[in-house]
């Protein structure tokens, strides 16, 4: 099914829709459980790896996005707000391995909707600085157009994380 | 000696100098004007920029003038086709992982 994908630099948000021909509790399932989300959550050939998930307000997911190389890049997502099977909300960070988080961070909040038998994902990604998305996406920029696709698949990684 | 990007953006010195270079080409004192830190600790930080190749050096008469290497902003609709086809592949392995489990719950 078609995905949407909108950048709205006004706002700072990133904004992915997309329906699956699943049912609910299926599809919150695969975003809220820990063997689940590491199975889909890193694009191949990289890998997730999730070291601890509490998922419940306050809790959080401290989980390293893995190069097939075994370069681990860490983030910590911290649950602010849990309404099952319609939304949560946390606040994404990257870190080090000793959990240290990098700021700033990011706001993601995610939707759940069912409508016969199809269920549709909003998720929206709010960065409190546009100039920090930016400067990434630039240095993304240089340096796949150095053909370094190796450091841009990290970089990728580090982002969507 | 190759460094790695991530380096170069995880300190945030770093960071401000390459938001100031963003704006203009600028010597490593007029940059160290902008920090609560020495001109040495400034050059240190450019020496890092440099050898990622995130900024180039530039002599005009007797001043270096560092300036950052980037390209223009049309390119980042490049990175974000990027990002995007990230996210298709990562919802193709989420469908792949539904289809798994919906099966495993049929057949119990």
């Amino acid at each position: 099914m078609q995905m949407d994908f909108i950048v709205d630099k006004q706002t700072k948000t990133v904004s992915i829709t997309k329906e699956f021909e699943y049912n609910l509790s299926l599809v919150w399932a695969a975003f809220t459980k820990p063997e689940l989300l590491d199975q889909w959550w890193a694009p191949k050939p990289w890998t997730s790896r999730t070291k601890v998930m509490d998922f419940k307000v306050g809790g959080r997911r401290f989980y390293a996005m893995v190069s097939p190389e075994g370069n681990e890049r860490w983030a910590v997502q911290k649950y602010t707000s849990i309404t099952p099977k319609t939304n949560f909300k946390f606040f994404n960070a990257f870190a080090d391995k000793d959990e240290n988080p990098e700021l700033p961070g990011s706001d993601w909040d995610l939707n759940f909707s069912e409508q016969d038998g199809t269920t549709r994902v909003s998720i929206s990604i709010y960065n409190e600085s546009l100039e920090r998305l930016e400067r990434m996406i630039e240095l993304g920029f240089v340096e796949g157009a150095k053909a370094q696709l190796k450091n841009l698949e990290e970089l990728l990684a580090k982002l969507l994380q | 000696m190759r460094r790695d990007v991530f380096q170069a953006i995880a300190d945030p010195t770093r960071r401000g100098i390459i938001a100031l270079l963003a704006l203009q080409a600028m010597t490593p004192n007029a940059l160290a004007e902008h920090f609560h830190t020495t001109r040495q600790a400034v050059s240190k930080h450019l020496r890092i920029l440099t050898e990622c190749e995130l900024v180039k050096q530039e002599h005009q008469g007797r001043e270096i003038y560092y300036q950052l290497e980037i390209e223009k902003m049309k390119e980042i609709d490049k990175w974000l086709e990027q990002y995007r086809k990230i996210w298709e592949t990562r919802f193709t392995q989420l469908d792949d992982v539904l289809a798994t489990i919906k099966k495993q719950k049929d057949e119990k």
